[in-house]
């Protein structure tokens, strides 16, 4: 068996110094196999936001060990962690984060640019990304031209931009309707079964954490529950799902 | 990231915000400007300086009898008549790199042409004045050094005269009356227009020293002497020269003070040349003062871009783009911003150096070089003055900047 993808090992954050020192990560294990799909819940100020910047290689951790694909990436430098979140990590946010007035094809290839992929190849790549999360249509369209819910798809394309192993949301149905909610979830789902992609999610909402085939609890900056799921399917897809395993909203 | 996508990424950034841009290009726009139109106005003031200068003649030196001063007493040149034919041609016989000089005297009167008539100057000289007084023919020849040995009654017209006396042409051939000797036209002068200091040069009839003063004036005397060194760099020791051989000739004593004064038209030449200097000094001050405006005015504006994209900052950093990435857009998007200033400024200073040379009547002159500078100090700008903004935008966190709010 491969090695795990995520083996984080006794992390602490602290943040400040002196009278003003705050704990945000108080020594957390965990460890990741590659084609999981977790999602991390927790109350605001538990953690878990802290604890995905350092999953996301966004932030160095205090003390302990983060090996991201078995390299320690705890001690790296900005500069060789943005290498590592370009190459093996996708990100997507609760309010999008999509470069305003460029099209969805351009915010797509813009992981691309930083991996120095060349423009042609960029565009191809781009364009059956934007195919596959179903907005082959709109590649042209710029993100006030797009619903939520397709600007959503649009960020989740960019995730997917350098073939990343790994995606990480924030809150990604934060801003959302629940029909656009579940879509975006299908679509995770899909990427999640179909390319093997890892896919880690962090909510403070028990129905969004309810896709998941794992959850972690925070509370206090320590994980105080991890258990296995049985995920929710899409209301419309669910008819052999046991209804009774779901967590509704 | 690579340049042509960098490149690409500072236009989108400066559109997005057009009127914006515009607006911070301005001083750069004015600074080039006067970059600009300082070098050409000073190339057009001096090139019309030395078009001036030359048609009096390149390397002109002018004898003219009398001291300036004698014994105390300031008398004007010309106050004595001490120069002669002969002191001539022991100037080109004896004096180096003389190219050649000439006598030249000078007679306001009345010239006849049948019925025609024209009040005008009457120059007696010897063939070598054509080319130390920078002159071209027209039409026919100038007179010989033998019309000169023979008093010849040959008379060459300066174009005005020509056109005043014989306005439908055919001059060459006919006969003029001088004080009513009759002088046969061998030639007509090309024009040359005004000299520097506004008489029109070709208001002339130029005929034999001799002629001149045996026909003319009855005098043994000439009024000055034009002399036309090889080269700038000679004027000096030509100068120095002249003066010891007309002691000389003139059999001064040590103590005696010089019975004659030596101009040279470079020293006339080097006050207009730092007349026009000072007037370019002025503007280039301007240029620098709107430089270093503009260039703050891009700082200001980088400054405001860098911290209302904080976001877009952390997003870029998150997908993977490195501090030196962001460095570099940014330093790109402030040095496109002064380049197109750059370019829209040397358009405006081309536009102003068009008009203040149609006013002044000058050539235009846009040197390359100008242009060059133009748009190196434009692009320097914009490097020096984007580098603190671009150093902030890279020097964020990826999470604080995608926190920013």
């Amino acid at each position: 068996m491969d090695a795990p993808l995520i083996e984080v090992h006794d992390v602490t954050k602290v943040y400040g110094k002196g009278a003003s020192e705050v704990s945000a990560l108080k020594g957390v294990s965990l460890t990741v196999n590659k084609g999981e799909f977790v999602a991390i819940m927790g109350a605001s100020g538990s953690g878990k936001s802290t604890f995905m910047h350092l999953l996301g290689c966004l932030d160095h951790p205090t003390a302990g060990s983060y090996k991201l694909s078995g390299k320690e990436v705890s001690g790296l430098s900005q500069d060789q962690l943005a290498e590592v979140r370009g190459r093996q990590i996708g990100f997507v946010f609760q309010s999008f984060n999509l470069l305003s007035r460029t099209s969805a094809l351009e915010n797509v290839e813009l992981p691309m640019l930083y991996a120095g992929i060349p423009g042609i190849e960029r565009d191809k790549r781009a364009r059956s990304i934007l195919g596959e999360v179903g907005l082959g249509e709109r590649a042209d369209h710029k993100p006030n031209e797009l619903s939520g819910g397709q600007q959503q798809r649009v960020a989740i394309g960019r995730a997917l931009a350098n073939n990343a192993p790994l995606i990480m949301a924030d809150e990604p149905t934060g801003n959302l309707d629940s029909i656009a909610s579940a879509e975006i979830m299908t679509l995770f789902q899909g990427l999640n079964k179909d390319k093997g992609i890892t896919l880690i999610i962090v909510t403070h909402g028990a129905d969004i954490a309810a896709w998941a085939s794992r959850v972690v609890t925070f509370r206090d900056g320590l994980i105080i529950e991890d258990r296995p799921s049985k995920p929710k399917n899409h209301p419309a897809k669910a008819k052999n799902s046991p209804s009774k395993a779901v967590v509704s909203a | 990231m690579n340049f042509p996508v960098l490149l690409n990424t500072a236009f989108k950034a400066l559109l997005r915000n057009l009127s914006r841009s515009l607006l911070t290009m301005l001083g750069i726009i004015i600074g080039v400007g006067a970059v600009i139109a300082s070098v050409a106005i000073g190339n057009g003031a001096q090139s019309i300086v030395l078009k001036q200068i030359e048609s009096l003649g390149a390397n002109l030196i002018i004898i003219s009898p009398g001291a300036i001063n004698n014994g105390g007493v300031s008398l004007g040149a010309a106050a004595k008549t001490t120069l002669t034919k002969s002191d001539t041609d022991a100037i080109i016989e004896d004096v180096p790199n003389v190219l050649g000089a000439a006598p030249y005297s000078t007679r306001s009167t009345q010239v006849i042409a049948g019925n025609a008539n024209w009040y005008t100057l009457i120059g007696g000289t010897t063939p070598p004045w054509l080319s130390v007084g920078n002159w071209n023919m027209a039409e026919g020849a100038f007179f010989t050094e033998d019309d000169v040995t023979k008093v010849a009654k040959v008379a060459v017209l300066g174009a005005t005269v020509a056109a005043n006396l014989f306005p439908s042409g055919g001059a060459v051939g006919r006969t003029v009356l001088i004080t009513s000797v009759p002088f046969k036209v061998v030639g007509i002068l090309a024009a040359k227009g005004q000299s520097g200091f506004g008489r029109d040069q070709d208001d002339i009839v130029i005929i034999p020293i001799s002629s001149h003063q045996e026909r003319l004036t009855g005098l043994k005397y000439v009024g000055t002497i034009l002399v036309s060194a090889k080269s700038a760099d000679t004027v000096d020791g030509v100068i120095d020269a002249v003066d010891r051989l007309l002691r000389l000739e003139h059999h001064l004593d040590p103590i005696d003070p010089d019975d004659f004064t030596i101009r040279n038209i470079a020293s006339v030449q080097a006050v207009r040349t730092a007349t026009s200097n000072t007037q370019s000094l002025l503007l280039a001050a301007v240029a620098i003062v709107s430089l270093v405006v503009g260039g703050i005015g891009i700082m200001n504006i980088m400054l405001v871009s860098v911290t209302e994209r904080t976001r877009e900052i952390g997003l870029r950093l998150a997908v993977g783009a490195k501090g030196r990435d962001i460095l570099l857009q940014f330093l790109i998007e402030s040095l496109t911003m002064a380049s197109a200033g750059g370019v829209v400024g040397i358009g405006f200073g081309i536009g102003i150096s068009f008009v203040v040379s149609r006013f002044a009547g000058w050539p235009m002159i846009i040197s390359g070089f100008s242009v060059f500078l133009g748009f190196a100090s434009a692009a320097f700008t914009g490097v020096v003055f984007g580098y603190y903004p671009a150093r902030r935008a890279a020097a964020l966190t990826p999470i604080d900047a995608l926190r920013y709010e």
